[in-house]
């Protein structure tokens, strides 16, 4: 039998950097076949040259053993390639039955064909039990069924090969086993299944083969049932990754932040955070551990004063802070800045740091009224020698002050932003997703760089996706679902299944 | 190495004048279309506009009035706001002049009747911007479609008010009464006599003042690096403290206040009275500099002299050649927007090729 | 107040709604596919200029109207060059083909005419007036007489044109294949393009759209209501159109709705000048023209009506991988 996919002697380039190098493998029709690799491996490019959206520079594409030149996202799906991407591609105020409609209309007027495409998604929805309503509008839906309705259309168009990018980042640890249910009964129908991840865990259990990607090429092809998570972070990384970083023994000082209550109700009346409350002390890592969207980023936003509780209350070095009494946020993180409160956010591109602006404007984004003389102006020298001295510091490369900040690597770019807030000597500090899209040699220096903050007295609120990433910084774990706090345990107490139960809702009993 | 993106010089000068000469040849198509040689123009209006003194006194007196427009619609853009309303707030800011001079020309000297005269423009220039980036600030109403709105209302209330109030008894022209003598701006060919009977005068040099403190203040001051900040990315602006709202407004008021200055030329330097109308589409010419000089002190006061020359040279070109009138310069205005705002980055790929040829990739 | 004619002012509000209507939903194509369209001042103004000029030269109205749509839609097709091919501002760009028709419209009609920038009468070559049958056996009734024979009936071929036109925007964008992919494209532009749609094709082809009724409005105002073109006689028209969107949360039936508010006020407007009212007396020329704008500003202040734009406006589309 032919193989469903197979690259051959793939290239692609943007501008100076090599997506995609020479990468060439096979994926067998009726198989789940793994793409791992860290972020920037290539794994991405590769996926969407697949589906249409880039042309390789160089090398061969085959499906099903006929060599194919796929100029689009429609050609794509006419040869039976669906993708499911990690951002969802709906259109949030139409409904589910409208969504799978665009692009396979049937015909110019809608009405004539409505019936029958709902009737198909409800017998596609009973036999991959797939439990989405095709009347329901897609911004009434959960994540989890919004990925859900994302496979209804992929099947829909009759799609044999189906790409998944990344698609448990946003599921509950029930979600992802509902959607391995899923995606072996497209096996059973003969489907072959693409799975991109980073996350080992899931490859060692539905993986029939798995492809390595590091740098834009392919290091590795194996079957999953000849090879080890060990091994393959080897390969994904090329190099043992260091367990265990040097900490100083735990003696957590006075508490520096003390939450309670805290509520927050958007404007649709849905609860982004329920009666949050929790104490952090001086020389304290708290990491918050939970998948992505269950209230994290939006109680980092209240800390931080740049959004406002709906109720509660929070006590920074024994004071309130200042939510009381204000309409909106505006101006507010400037305030907490001054109190001692620093920030690295975890939109680093939205909110951190302004892309066209040099490495050094950067350096003093949020500090600006600290660098300035009685006439507002900013002295420049003083600027630029804090500046280089923080380049070197925190290992910025290149060090090259004037810079656009955009052209440097995420990594670097996270540096800068890490080397900013740090040098305000801050009391506590909230870091959201401090490795997000950063290699892994920089990984390592910020973990240390926080580690020795800790060291020095300094609090530090964490908010982290990856557990790996938790269990290595953490002295205590709060762990939230739902808006809400499941549960709370130290380090010592770390267990993954009790932890990933505690981040599906399930409180401790 | 092949280069992936244009360098400095070339975004900053190159693609410039790539746009503005792109402008000109379609506005020299137009005038060959109508009859007219497209040389012939060009001579007549170096000559009249810059060659002859006189002439180019008079383009220095009209850019004195841009550079104030442009500097207005430069800083709101700086800040991401794009002030279209620059035509209505220096409208309001001769209304805001001419009270302060017809309440004080008879009593106060001179030399304090100019600030007078500035302090009132700006005043009410700023007052007429406010609104707009009120509501954009609070209610998220866009700042284009409100600055328009008020640039017609302006227009309207203008009429009222100088029909009911300003006109003086006896008098049937839509205009307030003439100034006194001393309600006048020192004229600089009292120490330039090349320059003939010209109406250049000290908001000349006040509006290159304002060029510095412009560079000074947008580029090294705290409250600019906000502002530049707020224009590229509120998110991140938020972030760093920034009050979005409180940018934004005073922003606007600021922008408002440099469009109300601008009336001091065209009111005290020109006519000595407050006429319907007066602008004369001296806001909009403002947004042209804006785009074409990219909101850049030097660029602006290059794009204003080139516009004031645009109007001396178009206006003696209109009297030779009935059939290119001034409105053509309204046309051109808009293909240099429309080349060196919208279509700015048009010869970005054909220029990264030619500096690419010969590199090594 | 008995200078006050109800009736004529209901009549006027049905014939000032259409130049507003036209672009109201040439509007609603270009902005629900994306793009935001300031231009529409200036396609008017070239439309007005362009038909009233070759109905003129031809002495045959639908030559100028023909020829006003084809003008209309290069400037369109522009529009759209620069902003979904060359991801240009799209504020700019709309702002820019204002200023630069305003100034050539009023050079070529002084090249063409020499009567100071305006076209010559049409005098008899315009459209004809719709008479409904029977509107002379029910003339003698008061009441439906009149409101048969001038408020449904009587109008410019281009008034009942306007209005036909409301049903079958809201069936095109509403039920057709066209219109979900137009609505795709404004919402979010990545599902679409993942879905197979062109969204490049589908925003030119609502540009050519926006092109086409946009030039419906000039060559009403010019045809109809005129009768000849005038420097600038769009006044506005194009921006007011852009609020009746904001006002209709671009929904082609509730935008009409916010034309014919426009409408009503400008009616209100003619019969109100020289008009002693109790209490304030008579109200300016100046101040009553105003009003338009005013009402525009209150609509965009969120004070009449709350409202969401297409979320992927103004928003350059590219690929993002």
């Amino acid at each position: 039998m032919q193989p469903a996919v197979e690259f051959r002697k793939i290239s692609k380039a943007f501008g100076a950097v090599q997506a995609n190098a020479d990468v060439s493998f096979t994926i067998n029709q009726g198989a789940i076949h793994g793409v791992i690799g860290e972020n920037g491996a290539g794994k991405s490019t590769l996926m969407s040259i697949l589906y249409g959206y880039y042309r390789a520079d160089s090398g061969q594409l085959l499906i099903g053993g006929q060599e194919r030149a796929i100029r689009t996202s429609h050609e794509a799906i006419a040869l039976g390639i669906g993708m499911v991407h990690q951002h969802f591609m709906l259109v949030e105020n139409m409904t589910v039955l409208d969504n799978v409609m665009l692009g396979s209309e049937g015909g110019f007027k809608l009405a004539a064909h409505r019936k029958q495409v709902e009737a198909k998604l409800r017998e596609i929805c009973t036999r991959y039990r797939l439990d989405v309503d095709p009347l329901a509008f897609v911004h009434d839906l959960s994540v989890g069924a919004q990925q859900r309705v994302e496979i209804l259309k992929q099947i829909y168009r009759s799609a044999n090969i189906l790409i998944l990018d990344e698609p448990t980042a946003v599921l509950t640890a029930q979600e992802t086993a509902s959607l391995f249910e899923i995606l072996r009964l497209f096996k059973e129908q003969g489907k072959t299944i693409i799975l991109i991840t980073h996350k080992l865990g899931e490859i060692m259990e539905i993986t029939d083969q798995v492809t390595v990607m590091r740098s834009g090429r392919v290091v590795g092809a194996v079957d999953t049932v000849s090879t080890s998570k060990e091994q393959l972070a080897n390969m994904m990384v090329g190099r043992p990754i260091q367990s265990e970083l040097p900490r100083a023994p735990f003696k957590p000082g006075a508490p520096v932040l003390q939450v309670q209550n805290l509520n927050l109700v958007d404007a649709q009346g849905v609860k982004l955070l329920d009666d949050v409350g929790f104490t952090l002390r001086a020389g304290e890592i708290v990491a918050i551990a939970g998948v992505s969207g269950n209230g994290q980023s939006q109680l980092m936003e209240i800390l931080s004063g740049m959004r406002l509780p709906t109720s509660g209350r929070v006590d920074f070095l024994g004071r309130q802070l200042p939510y009381a009494g204000r309409a909106h946020a505006d101006g507010l993180p400037a305030t907490f800045r001054k109190l001692g409160i620093g920030h690295v956010p975890e939109d680093r591109l939205r909110d951190g740091v302004i892309k066209d602006f040099s490495v050094m404007q950067n350096t003093v984004f949020g500090y600006q009224d600290r660098v300035r003389n009685r006439w507002g102006l900013f002295d420049f020298n003083a600027i630029a020698k804090r500046c280089s001295h923080l380049l070197e510091a925190f290992d910025v490369r290149p060090q090259n002050p004037d810079l656009r900040i955009g052209l440097l690597s995420g990594g670097n770019q996270q540096k800068v932003v890490i080397a900013r807030e740090v040098s305000a000597q801050p009391k506590l500090m909230l870091v959201g997703q401090p490795t997000r899209g950063v290699d892994i040699g920089t990984i390592e220096a910020i973990h240390t760089q926080l580690l020795r903050l800790r060291d020095e007295g300094v609090a530090i609120l964490l908010v982290s996706v990856e557990l790996e990433e938790v269990r290595a910084l953490a002295d205590r774990i709060v762990v939230m679902s739902g808006g809400r706090i499941t549960g709370e345990l130290n380090i010592e107490e770390f267990d993954t299944t009790r932890i990933g139960l505690l981040m599906g809702g399930m409180h401790k009993s | 190495m092949k280069k992936t993106e244009l360098p400095r010089w070339a975004t900053a000068f190159v693609l410039p004048l790539l746009n503005l000469v792109s402008a000109l040849l379609v506005a020299a198509l137009a005038i060959h279309l109508l009859g007219e040689s497209p040389l012939e123009s060009l001579a007549i209006l170096i000559n009249s506009a810059i060659i002859n003194p006189e002439g180019l006194s008079y383009t220095l007196f009209y850019a004195s009035t841009f550079i104030f427009t442009g500097l207005a619609v430069s800083i709101a853009m700086k800040g991401g706001l794009f002030n279209i309303g620059a035509e209505g707030q220096m409208y309001v800011g001769g209304l805001g002049l001419t009270v302060a001079l017809l309440t004080l020309d008879h009593t106060l000297p001179a030399w304090l009747l100019v600030p007078a005269a500035m302090v009132g423009s700006a005043l009410f220039g700023a007052a007429w911007a406010f609104l707009p980036g009120y509501l954009q600030a609070r209610r998220g109403s866009h700042v284009v479609v409100t600055t328009i709105m008020f640039n017609f209302i302006a227009a309207d209330m203008m009429n009222f008010i100088i029909v009911k109030y300003l006109i003086p008894e006896g008098q049937q022209n839509p205009a307030s009464r003439v100034f006194s003598d001393a309600a006048a701006l020192p004229q600089l060919n009292t120490w330039f006599p090349v320059l003939g009977d010209t109406p250049l005068n000290i908001s000349f040099l006040i509006a290159i003042a304002a060029l510095v403190i412009y560079g000074v203040m947008v580029w090294r001051s705290s409250w600019g690096y906000q502002l530049r900040a707020t224009g590229l990315n509120q998110h991140a602006a938020h972030y760093a403290g920034v009050s979005i709202s409180r940018m934004v407004i005073v922003a606007m008021l600021v922008s408002g206040a440099l469009a109300g200055l601008a009336a001091v030329n065209s009111v005290m330097g020109s006519t000595h009275y407050l006429s319907l109308n007066f602008p004369a589409g001296a806001g909009f010419v403002g947004i042209a500099i804006a785009l074409m000089g990219r909101q850049h002190p030097v660029g602006i006061f290059l794009s204003s002299v080139l516009f004031g020359a645009l109007i001396q040279g178009g206006f003696d070109l209109s009297l030779e050649k009935p059939n290119i009138p001034q409105e053509t310069f309204i046309f051109i205005q808009g293909l240099i927007i429309l080349f060196c705002g919208a279509m700015e980055h048009f010869y970005g790929p054909a220029v990264l090729k030619l500096i690419n040829l010969g590199r090594k990739g | 107040m008995d200078d006050f004619h109800i009736a004529s002012i209901l009549v006027s509000t049905i014939r000032n709604a259409p130049v507003l209507m036209f672009a109201a939903m040439a509007g609603l194509f270009a902005e629900r596919s994306g793009i935001v369209d300031i231009g529409l001042e200036g396609k008017i103004l070239a439309s007005a200029f362009t038909s009233a000029a070759v109905a003129y030269s031809t002495q045959n109205v639908w030559y100028g109207i023909g020829a006003g749509i084809a003008v209309s839609v290069a400037l369109a097709m522009l529009q759209g060059y620069v902003s979904i091919t060359q991801k240009g501002n799209q504020l700019v760009c709309g702002i820019a083909i204002n200023i630069a028709m305003s100034g050539l419209t009023f050079v070529l009609a002084q090249y063409f005419f020499q009567q100071g920038g305006r076209t010559p009468d049409l005098g008899q070559a315009r459209l004809f007036d719709v008479v409904l049958p029977g509107t002379a056996f029910v003339s003698n009734i008061p009441g439906l007489g009149w409101f048969y024979g001038h408020l449904l009936g009587g109008h410019s071929i281009l008034v009942y044109l306007a209005f036909a036109l409301v049903p079958l925007v809201h069936w095109v964008v509403y039920h057709t294949r066209f219109g979900l992919r137009l609505r795709a494209c404004g919402e979010n532009p990545h599902a679409a393009d993942a879905a197979g749609v062109s969204v490049e094709a589908t925003r030119y082809t609502a540009m050519l759209i926006a092109g086409v009724l946009c030039s419906f409005s000039g060559a009403y105002l010019a045809i109809v209501q005129s009768g000849f073109f005038l420097r600038d006689m769009s006044a506005g028209a194009g921006y007011l159109a852009l609020t009746a969107l904001v006002f209709g949360n671009w929904r082609p039936v509730y935008t009409v709705f916010g034309c014919l508010m426009f409408g009503f006020f400008g009616a209100l407007q003619i019969q109100m000048e020289g008009v002693d009212l109790p209490v304030v007396g008579r109200i300016p020329g100046s101040l009553i023209h105003m009003i338009p704008y005013v009402v525009t500003v209150i609509v965009l202040a969120g004070l009449m009506a709350k409202s969401v734009a297409p979320k992927a406006i103004g928003k350059p589309f590219v690929k993002s991988r």
